[in-house]
């Protein structure tokens, strides 16, 4: 058997960002804002889309979400009170999502991206995993509860770092 | 924890490559990792060993070339190379920059494939 050094350039997650691009493509052509959340879990990802989606549809905005959590619908029941198009998805463990799923669920809900305004994605509560899946996102939005610690950014400096906006909830202390 | 994820698909875009170039086995994958890559090199060693069995790439032996992080700074007007990932200040100057030149990547650069006659073919993409 012979042996060579074959020089390639590969991205390791190059599937997962041509999709996620393909992605970023058709909500620019379309005129969508597309936005995927990340936080710790609990941070507020949920609430703060309740209340985002709410104002939209209220104005009349066109606005489809998708949630990601190991288990259980909760946040997408949560969400669906809005009146916006909601799906849930179970990643069964998964520690974040991915590109490939965003196109399956988006797909999988009849959702035609050229009908829609706004387009939301929620990702599973982890501030390590989601830094390394592009989800074809405009703007990624990492939220920050004060509660959490304020050295946070210093201790997850990839997700920060990587974010477009940054968020942070639980600013107003409940009454002692 | 998503280095298993990652070492699936590592092993996935190495194993096309190989096929490719017609190769029969995959001895040696060359990996760039930039610090700000978000992936953990101890998790993705032991994750690699464990999805490379049963594939053209078994036993195969992953060298990593860590890359830290480099900015560009504009006040000193060149990159400059960052200790950590934990602060994005000009090493000269103390200037915050968020104009990232290396640490982001992920990447295969290249592979040691064995085959018969793999040796004679020439490189898809000189
Ligand atoms: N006081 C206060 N509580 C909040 C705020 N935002 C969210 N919460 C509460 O924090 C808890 C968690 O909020 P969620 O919105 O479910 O958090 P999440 O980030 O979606 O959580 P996961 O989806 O599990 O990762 C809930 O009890 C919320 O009511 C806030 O701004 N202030
Ligand atoms: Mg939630
Ligand atoms: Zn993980
Ligand atoms: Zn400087």
């Amino acid at each position: 058997m012979e042996t060579r050094l074959l020089a390639i350039r590969a991205g390791v997650l190059s599937k997962n960002d041509e999709l996620a691009a393909t992605l970023r493509e058709r909500f620019d052509a379309n005129g969508v804002l597309a936005l995927n959340f990340v936080s710790s879990p609990g941070t507020g990802k949920t609430a703060w889309l309740e209340a985002t989606l709410r104002a939209l549809v209220q104005r009349g905005q066109r606005v489809a979400a998708l949630v990601g959590d190991l288990e259980t619908d909760n946040d997408a029941r949560r969400l669906a009170r809005s009146g916006a198009a909601v799906r849930q998805i179970l990643t069964h463990g998964n520690c974040h999502l991915e590109a490939e799923w965003v196109r399956n669920h988006i797909s999988a809900a009849g959702w035609n991206i050229a009908e829609l305004d706004y387009f939301f994605i929620e990702n599973v509560g982890n501030l390590v995993c989601p830094a390394s899946y592009d989800l074809g996102e405009q703007l990624r939005v990492v939220l920050l509860a004060s509660t959490e610690g304020e050295d946070k950014p210093l201790k997850y400096p990839v997700i920060f770092n990587s974010a477009d906006v940054a968020i942070i909830t639980k600013w107003i202390s409940p009454p002692l | 924890m998503h280095e298993l994820s990652i070492a699936m698909q590592l092993v996935d875009v190495a194993a096309r490559a190989a096929e490719d170039a017609g190769a029969e086995r995959v001895s040696v994958v060359r990996l760039r990792l930039g610090a700000l890559s978000g992936v953990v090199r101890d998790a993705l060693e032991f994750s690699f060993a464990i999805v490379a069995a049963d594939t053209a790439l078994a036993g195969a032996q992953l060298q990593i070339e860590e890359l830290p992080l480099v900015i560009y700074c504009v006040p000193c007007a060149r990159k400059a190379t960052l200790v950590g990932i934990s602060s994005f200040r000009c090493p000269s100057c103390n200037t915050p920059s968020g104009d990232i030149r290396q640490g982001r990547e992920l990447e295969i650069v290249g592979l040691e494939i064995m085959g018969a006659g793999v040796a004679q073919q020439q490189p898809l993409h000189p």
